[in-house]
């Protein structure tokens, strides 16, 4: 079960801002997605490692060495508000 | 007269000088501009660009040059393919007007082989669903039948390549977004084993089961084009570092001797009567042709789906946190500070089953809730993965249905109407594959009600070979791959 105040709260957590009726409709929706996930319970899993990554890779290096960077403008081509080579946003101090 | 002919056809047409790179061009762009209104398989259709493609192809062919076999050749690529300088909307209103400044390496390297771009497909947004009726732009619909979906995600490739507009696709596949349309459009869709093709460009949804992969109309083409899109990238950390053979080598060797499972999970009672059929029908042939096939089990197959939902939707919810609306893509217009620059960019910007997922994916990883269903779910995977390897120790493949239904109407859900994840639902028979990183392909395989099956055929990692040469055993012995809807 989840109640309407956490999925407010996580969608908070997720930048999100739902309407009262997205709120509502998704609080349905995901008390019967969990009833059904936790079907999973019934397997016993206390024995088994959890799997992240399905090829035997784990951490992947390579030689500090400098490579050329994208071209800043390049960078800034599709932001919607840049300024002197910027990203721009709104005032935060 | 070029748009059923398939990329090794047209290769020989245009090596023996009875086509030109351009005439094939135009004849693409000509069938998109008459079908496509209808089909709804292009976001974006790059008709110019295409005719300066195949120009320049033409251009090296009068200069005596060797061109590649795919030189020339009329491709679709799905639009979460980043495509330097060409849109790339993800099907979402967040990317409505993003212009990569770099390309995919899958894209770099068909686009180093000449292959000439007709457009960027449908898709559900970010990938996220299962009847292309999900992007912010349009709906496509399944050219066997116009009132039924395509699949999905990828479901505007598939049609696009089903409907003759382009010979080959390029796509991604996640938990089923290549096979179960390819499977839905009668055409051959195929998942490499992950870490085979660079996710270097592709928009990320999913990371850990992120794949690119093909559409294309028979096998051969289809080994034509793993050749070009598999290899080694640095730029991917889980690309991987092996050898990639000619895919076409072994084709034609048979399977004699090769033992296969089918799987007794994808025969219960979600799956249709008319697929079970073809597809017993087409266990028969393939024992014809010398393998022997054993009824096997993967005892955690019915756990997969929602295995797969909570760490694909934990996954997503990560990745599409980097949609801020200050980098790229959309951005609110009205806002008084930072967070409601955040807030409102993202909420207007992504659609509803997007934020469903983020949100619920979100909530599956907060303290708490982690270990229930996250870790949860990454141990199921674990079993699903054991099953696997445990039949792989007998057997050489597994061949099963692709998807447990026919094209089905225009609803998102369709016939998993009420089902709590009725959105995955179609991809049930193509998530464990996913969730194991394992190759797989889904071949037309006949018809239930006039409207295609997908055969799917299952293997173990980087054992790509194996499959194409068993699938295109079978698909030799059929004609279901020269059959094509009425458009």
């Amino acid at each position: 079960m989840i109640t309407k105040r956490e999925v407010e709260y996580v969608a908070g957590l997720a930048k999100l801002a739902l309407t009262y009726e997205e709120r509502d409709r998704f609080t349905e929706d995901f008390c019967g997605i969990l009833e059904h996930l936790n079907r999973l319970d019934s397997l016993d899993t206390d024995s088994v490692e959890p799997i992240a990554c399905i090829l035997p890779y784990n951490n992947v290096f390579r030689e500090d060495v400098v490579e050329p960077s994208m071209d800043g403008e390049k960078v800034l081509e599709n932001a919607p508000d840049s300024l002197n080579g910027c990203f721009r946003v709104p005032r935060v101090v | 007269m070029y748009h059923y002919m398939t990329a090794h056809q047209l290769a020989e047409e245009i090596r023996k000088g009875n086509a030109s790179a351009s005439e094939i061009a135009r004849s693409a762009m000509d069938r998109i501009e008459r079908l496509d209104p209808e089909i709804g398989a292009y976001i974006t259709a790059t008709g110019d660009r295409a005719l300066e493609a195949a120009n320049r192809v033409d251009e090296r062919l009068a200069k005596g040059e060797a061109v590649p076999p795919l030189a020339g050749i009329p491709m679709a690529i799905m639009d979460n393919i980043c495509t330097q300088g060409i849109l790339t909307t993800c099907a979402s209103r967040m990317l409505y007007n993003f212009i990569p400044p770099y390309s995919a390496d899958a894209y770099e390297r068909l686009e180093q082989a000449g292959s000439v771009l007709t457009g960027k497909t449908n898709l559900d947004e970010f990938g996220i669903g299962s009847s292309t009726q999900g992007s912010a732009f349009k709906k496509t619909y399944n050219p066997w039948d116009l009132g039924k979906v395509p699949g999905g995600s990828g479901g505007g490739a598939a049609a696009a390549v089903a409907a003759g507009m382009a010979a080959f696709a390029l796509g991604t596949d996640t938990g089923g977004s290549i096979r179960q349309p390819a499977a839905l459009c009668g055409v051959v869709g195929m998942k490499p084993t992950y870490g085979r093709v660079s996710r270097h460009g592709l928009v990320a949804f999913a990371s850990s089961m992120d794949q690119a992969g093909v559409v294309t109309r028979d096998l051969r083409d289809c080994a034509l084009v793993l050749n070009h899109i598999c290899g080694y990238d640095p730029r991917d950390s889980m690309s991987a570092n092996v050898a990639v053979p000619d895919f076409r080598a072994g084709l034609g060797e048979g399977i004699k001797g090769f033992k296969i499972g089918i799987p007794s999970e994808y025969f219960g009672e979600g799956t249709e009567q008319g697929i079970k059929e073809r597809v017993q029908e087409a266990v028969k042939v393939i024992e014809g042709l010398g393998a022997a096939c054993d009824e096997v089990s993967l005892p955690h197959t019915e756990y997969a789906l929602s295995a797969y939902y909570i760490i694909s939707s934990a996954e997503a919810s990560s990745n599409l946190a980097r949609y801020d609306g200050i980098r790229y893509g959309y951005k609110a217009e009205d806002y008084t500070d930072l967070e409601e620059l955040f807030v409102k960019s993202r909420s207007q910007g992504f659609g509803e089953e997007v934020k469903r997922r983020v949100i619920i994916g979100t909530y599956f990883l907060t303290s708490g809730k982690l270990d229930v269903y996250f870790i949860k779910a990454q141990k199921v995977r674990a079993l699903v993965k054991a099953d696997f390897d445990r039949v792989f120790e007998d057997y050489d493949l597994l061949v099963c249905p692709t998807s447990p239904v026919a094209a089905y109407s225009d609803q998102p859900a369709g016939k998993g109407d009420g089902h709590p994840l009725n959105t995955c639902l179609p991809h049930t028979f193509t998530i464990p594959a996913s969730l194991a990183g394992l190759p797989a392909l889904s071949i037309p395989c006949g018809f239930s009600e006039g409207l295609p099956v997908g055969l799917q055929f299952i293997g173990k990692p980087f054992g790509e070979e194996a499959l194409l040469r068993a699938a295109y055993a079978y698909e030799q012995s059929t004609n279901f791959h020269t059959m094509h809807p009425q458009v």
